[in-house]
């Protein structure tokens, strides 16, 4: 069987993305890779190839001398300044990398985005964009970027966006191997290009905190147990992710270690401020749950703190369980 | 004649780098160092809510996100004058030590190692041993070493929800308080550590590693051994890895790993030219812009910009040229070592100076020692004690983070007003190490590294080259920030 061939490069990346890649499988990454047939044709953290061995390898396939399965960029675009993308140089061509991924990209059956950055311009975005940093198929939540909404790779896709800072080390490596399986299809994506197999789910799925959060049951600071939608900042009603669905090394996530969900699966969730605040109007958060409207929000919050059970209130501004559950001396009904 | 050459892209450096060497008569006589990526965080958190560096600093680097956010959080607690929770100053001890180590052997296996499997070596006797064991993705080390890493890193799943980027450190400790059998899943993941160095990279016992005093000891102790350490060794003789990389700057280290009465690794300059430890003070902490693409605005990074001039004729990186008392100085688990008195590392230093091998058995001796650390730290924890201190915080004033990233010191300068944040400077352990020239000329420890270094005919393709860069573990990401 031929390979699947994949290029990664890096544009204005933390690396974070390739870091959590590493991190997955039980047998490794590289191990999984080479199960499901992919070839690594170059990888800036991971290949022998160095210097004018790699831009060999770029060259080759600008020229279609090599196939090309999938491009993977980690880390946006870098338009700036004034368009040169000189704040991005791909070191030893003399080149920036805007030119590099306009290179590339029309010659990849695939456009995969690692991570929010590459998807839609992520941290390097916020504030005033110094940069003038962009996603490659969106900036923010404006379809556009570097590639232009029309952008469709050889095989007919737009850029396929593995969104999160970082992505879970399975949603990247599940993308890559989908891919190589054949099959995948428009119908794979969401309307922001994001793998349905996870964006098809919300973050809060799962929470560790549900118990709290049915009950309306609050953490008032950081460390407490409660649900940590009203006060903290947490979007994980709102942020599609099966996060709390799959654990996160070995079986952790954002809200599991006590940090409000920031949702970093979404275009532009760099330029929220005080991420670990709920924004509120009127007492009520401006952010509600997906899919559920306002007033029945209101009303059922309002119900079931009234209901809330002495035990799960008094757990909720505790960093550990203080009132146990009942035992009923043992008998079940 | 002289000739220049550019390198580049430089990869498994952790980001990408460029480097334009001046070669005559098959020796490097100057080098110049290029980090060819600015994204500009300092400017993106002026403005911003001061909590907001929480969020925003660890996404700095994917490598070391730990260490961004411990500075960050460093920094915050220095403008309120605030105390972690001693559980939380465990915790953070614990995720960072992970990260460390993780950072450690991903450099030795993934990004070091596989040069020696090249095509260039394919005469020495060991080359077909060494390309089985790490060839770039292929090796069986990388195997093996993988899921050990991920292993390692679930510890960030039991203290910080995940990694990288996480928001569980914070200037009053951390937020997960763990339970009974979260502390047993703890010292399980260490356990399986302290296996996989004592079985794959040293093939001994870690007391016998760290009982390991002088370079002699170690000449002993290699003898006859398997495991990767000693593999390395083998090559580091057969290759004279001692003279390569060669400079005698001095060795910095802020300290490593707080609370109790001192850090594990204490803080302090080395001078490897008269061997002789002295105490460093912040306020002599200085960065230069003369040949970086920037505007000058100030040299105390208290009072400093970062405002980019990419037109800048006189500019040739994104980094600044930070110095200490004026001068360059090499930060990294070699200078942590010697700083802190390790006795095998400082006789090394004393045979050969800071160089290429000693650069790497530094990094593999910290490890060791660090495995040793956790396991203290884990039964150190008080589970019925907090993890996050509660203290009011003001928001107003000057504050420094300083604090040791795996590969070396990392510093945040921040200042509040109005708890929001007015000035936020960075200097990264290889916004150091990878200097460029400042306006005395005076070259960074890598472009020092580089000079005089010979290359014979393949100039840019020598993989002493390689060998030089990597043996820094740079990280261009958070080099230019």
């Amino acid at each position: 069987m031929e390979p699947f061939n994949v290029l990664w490069l890096q544009g204005a990346s933390c690396g974070g993305c390739t870091m959590a890649a590493l991190d997955n499988g039980h047998s490794g990454w590289f191990a999984d890779l080479a199960r499901f047939g992919i070839d690594l044709i170059w990888h800036p953290s991971l290949s022998e190839a160095t210097a004018d061995e790699a831009v060999a390898i770029f060259e080759r396939v600008a020229d279609g001398a090599q196939r090309l399965d999938a491009l993977v960029l980690e880390g946006a675009v870098l338009r700036g300044p004034n368009g040169t993308g000189r704040f991005n140089m791909l070191g030893g061509t003399h080149r920036a990398m805007l030119h590099w991924v306009r290179a590339l990209a029309p010659c990849a059956n695939y456009v995969v985005a690692a991570g929010s950055c590459a998807a839609f311009g992520g941290v390097p975005m916020a504030g005033s964009n110094p940069t003038d940093a962009s996603g490659l198929q969106f900036a923010g939540v404006e379809a556009g970027g570097v590639l232009g909404a029309a952008f469709r790779s050889r095989a007919g896709l737009p850029v396929i966006n593995i969104a999160g800072c970082a992505p879970h080390p399975g949603w990247i490596a599940e993308t890559l191997a989908a891919l190589a399986l054949g099959g995948f299809d428009s119908e794979a994506l969401d309307s922001f290009g994001r793998p349905r197999f996870y964006a098809d789910h919300l973050a809060h799925h799962g929470c560790a905190r549900n118990e709290y959060y049915e009950f309306k049951a609050s953490a008032e600071t950081l460390s407490q147990q409660g649900c940590l939608m009203e006060h903290l900042g947490c979007k994980a009603t709102q942020a599609v992710g099966d996060c709390n669905q799959r654990g996160w090394n070995g079986g952790g996530s954002c809200t599991s270690g006590g940090g409000a969900c920031i949702a970093c699966t979404s275009p532009g969730f760099e330029a929220s401020q005080n991420f670990m605040e709920t924004a509120k109007l009127g007492g009520i958060p401006v952010g509600l749950p997906l899919d559920m409207p306002k007033a029945w929000f209101v009303a059922l919050a309002a119900l079931s703190k009234s209901a809330t059970p002495k035990r799960v209130r008094a757990n909720a501004t505790a960093d550990h369980v203080i009132v146990p559950p009942r035992t009923d001396h043992g008998r079940r009904k | 004649m002289t000739r220049r050459v550019t390198v580049g892209p430089f990869n498994r450096v952790e980001g990408d780098l460029e480097v334009r060497l001046d070669i005559d008569d098959g020796v490097v006589t100057s080098a110049e160092v290029t980090a060819p990526l600015y994204r500009g965080f300092e400017q993106i958190l002026r403005g911003r809510p001061a909590l907001d560096a929480l969020t925003l600093a660890p996404r700095i680097c994917g490598i070391c996100s730990v260490s961004q956010s411990l500075a960050a959080a460093a920094a915050l607690r220095a403008v309120d004058g605030l105390r972690a929770a001693d559980n939380g100053v465990l915790a953070a001890n614990l995720a960072h030590a992970a990260e460390n180590a993780a950072d450690h052997l991903t450099h030795f296996y993934l990004f070091f190692m596989p040069d020696f499997a090249r095509d260039a070596y394919a005469a020495r006797p060991w080359h077909p041993d060494i390309a089985t064991r790490f060839k770039a993705v292929q090796g069986s080390a990388a195997q093996q070493m993988l899921p050990a890493r991920a292993r390692l890193l679930q510890i960030m799943g039991l203290l910080a929800g995940k990694w990288p980027h996480s928001l569980a450190f914070q200037p009053g400790g951390t937020t997960r308080a763990i339970d009974l059998g979260e502390r047993v899943q703890l010292l399980s993941i260490i356990g399986d550590l302290r296996d996989v160095l004592e079985r794959i990279v040293f093939a001994d016992s870690l007391d016998n590693v760290l009982a390991l005093d002088s370079a002699a000891a170690l000449e002993r102790w290699r003898e006859g051994r398997g495991g990767d350490f000693a593999r390395f060794l083998a090559l580091a003789d057969d290759l004279a890895l001692d003279r390569l990389g060669r400079i005698a700057l001095p060795l910095m280290s802020y300290g490593a790993y707080h609370g109790g009465d001192a850090p594990l690794f204490a803080a302090g300059v080395f001078d490897p030219a008269t061997a002789q430890a002295h105490p460093l003070d912040p306020n002599d902490i200085s960065e230069d812009v003369a040949r970086a693409w920037m505007r000058d605005t100030s040299l105390r990074p208290s009072e400093a910009e970062t405002d980019p001039d990419a037109d800048k004729q006189a500019g040739y990186s994104w980094c600044k040229a930070p110095r200490l008392a004026g001068r360059p100085v090499e930060v990294g688990a070699l200078a942590r070592q010697a700083v802190d008195g390790d006795p095998l590392i400082r006789d090394l230093l004393a045979r050969q100076g800071p160089n290429v091998s000693v650069r790497v058995i530094a990094r593999l001796i910290e490890t060791a020692r660090l495995a040793a650390a956790m396991h203290d730290w884990a039964r150190r924890l008080d589970l019925r004690a907090p993890f996050l201190g509660r203290a009011e915080r003001r928001g107003e004033g000057a504050g420094i983070g300083l604090i040791e990233a795996a590969r070396g010191s990392l510093g945040h300068w921040i200042e509040l007003s109005d708890d929001k944040i007015r000035r936020y400077q960075i200097i990264a352990p290889t916004t150091w190490n990878f200097s460029p020239r400042d306006r005395d000329g005076v070259a960074g420890p890598l472009e020092q590294a580089l000079a005089g270094t010979a290359v014979g005919d393949e100039g840019a393709r020598s993989v002493a080259i390689q060998h030089i860069v990597r043996s820094f573990d740079p990280c261009m990401v958070c080099t230019a920030h």
